[in-house]
């Protein structure tokens, strides 16, 4: 699996070939670099250790320092461990950029943290449809309704969707188009809606699930 | 929006006259029809621009064989060869909508700017 963390920049669009209007989501993707790298033999599976936004020693404690001064590296915010199968390709110290992870025409998957909705009802959070306007509906025009059987089994069943908190939470979209991509400045852009709000982290990956 | 803006820049067109509610401008619109391209034009009073960045549009309103049409071009599309403005208007607000609920020439004249 090949990945890279961004920056989503915001949503516009752009004109395709046929002069159509294309929803996109712009990301600025990188550069990541390699911290650590994990194989089978010493760690029971492959993997690499990314990060992404550079940060001044002092920001850091210790230990956190002293994991990046292994790798040769300053500091850096964001710290992610992608599953690969062939680690030995890469190097420690090695800058990832995005003409390494995705091309034009590809499909990509992106995970983020939700925009958080704050305390939701059931109709927004869970999609239920409410109660009727009319028909003597009283003060339940959005209410749950039943939320279970009565003396059996006298207690609400745990899982049970309600009102809460909703969004903040991690989400992952599959199969985005790759509409363009800008080696140089690393800029990414992707046919639709990605989670989270502007200026948020976002995880870019080759699309795990392509072609099913 | 600093962010998006240096990245819409790109797709952006810098042949776009400067025009606004009131003008009258000709629209130059390409048209695919069976495999050849030709150009049709639309002319008429640009009655509102909505939106920003590379999906603002411009409405343009006409009156064809005594019916009005409209039509909403992004501004920024491929498909628009070339605006010409034939004529600018001076108005007082942004939006012209009240042009729809008038009859006749006269009602829905607009009085040409002139420079000072």
């Amino acid at each position: 699996m090949k990945a890279i963390l961004g920056e989503k920049l915001g949503m516009t669009q752009v004109f395709d070939d046929e002069s159509r209007a294309v929803p996109v989501t712009v990301i600025k993707a990188g550069p990541c670099r390699v911290v650590q790298i994990k194989r089978p033999d010493t760690d029971g599976y492959g993997a690499i250790q990314i990060a992404y936004r550079e940060l001044p020693v002092h920001k850091v404690n210790k230990p956190t320092a002293g994991h990046f001064a292994r790798a040769g590296l300053t500091p850096h915010r964001h710290l992610v461990e992608i599953r690969v199968d062939d680690p030995d390709t890469y190097k420690v110290g090695q800058e990832i950029s995005l003409a390494d992870v995705l091309t034009k025409g590809g499909l990509a998957d992106v995970a983020g943290v939700s925009r958080g909705k704050g305390f939701e009802g059931v109709m927004k959070r869970h999609n239920f449809v409410g109660q009727g306007a009319s028909h003597g509906a009283h003060r339940v025009h959005r209410a749950p309704g039943s939320i279970g059987a009565c003396a059996t089994p006298s207690r609400v069943f745990k899982g049970m969707r309600m009102a809460g908190r909703m969004g903040g939470e991690k989400t992952t979209v599959l199969n985005l188009e790759v509409v363009a991509v800008d080696a140089d400045r690393g800029i990414l852009m992707l046919r639709g809606a990605v989670p989270g709000a502007a200026g948020s982290v976002v995880l870019v990956r080759e699309a795990v699930k392509a072609g099913g | 929006m600093n962010k998006l803006d240096q990245v819409e820049g790109a797709y952006k067109r810098d042949d776009i006259p400067d025009f606004g509610p009131g003008d009258t401008v000709k629209v130059n619109v390409r048209v695919v029809e069976g495999g050849r391209e030709r150009v049709q034009t639309f002319e008429g009073n640009v009655i509102a621009r909505n939106g920003g960045g590379l999906g603002e549009t411009f409405t343009v309103r006409k009156i064809s064989f005594g019916i009005g049409v409209e039509r909403i071009f992004p501004l920024h599309a491929p498909i628009i060869q070339s605006i010409e403005v034939i004529r600018r208007g001076s108005v007082r607000r942004a939006k012209l909508y009240y042009l729809r609920d008038r009859v006749g020439s006269k009602a829905t004249r607009i009085k040409e700017k002139r420079d000072r």
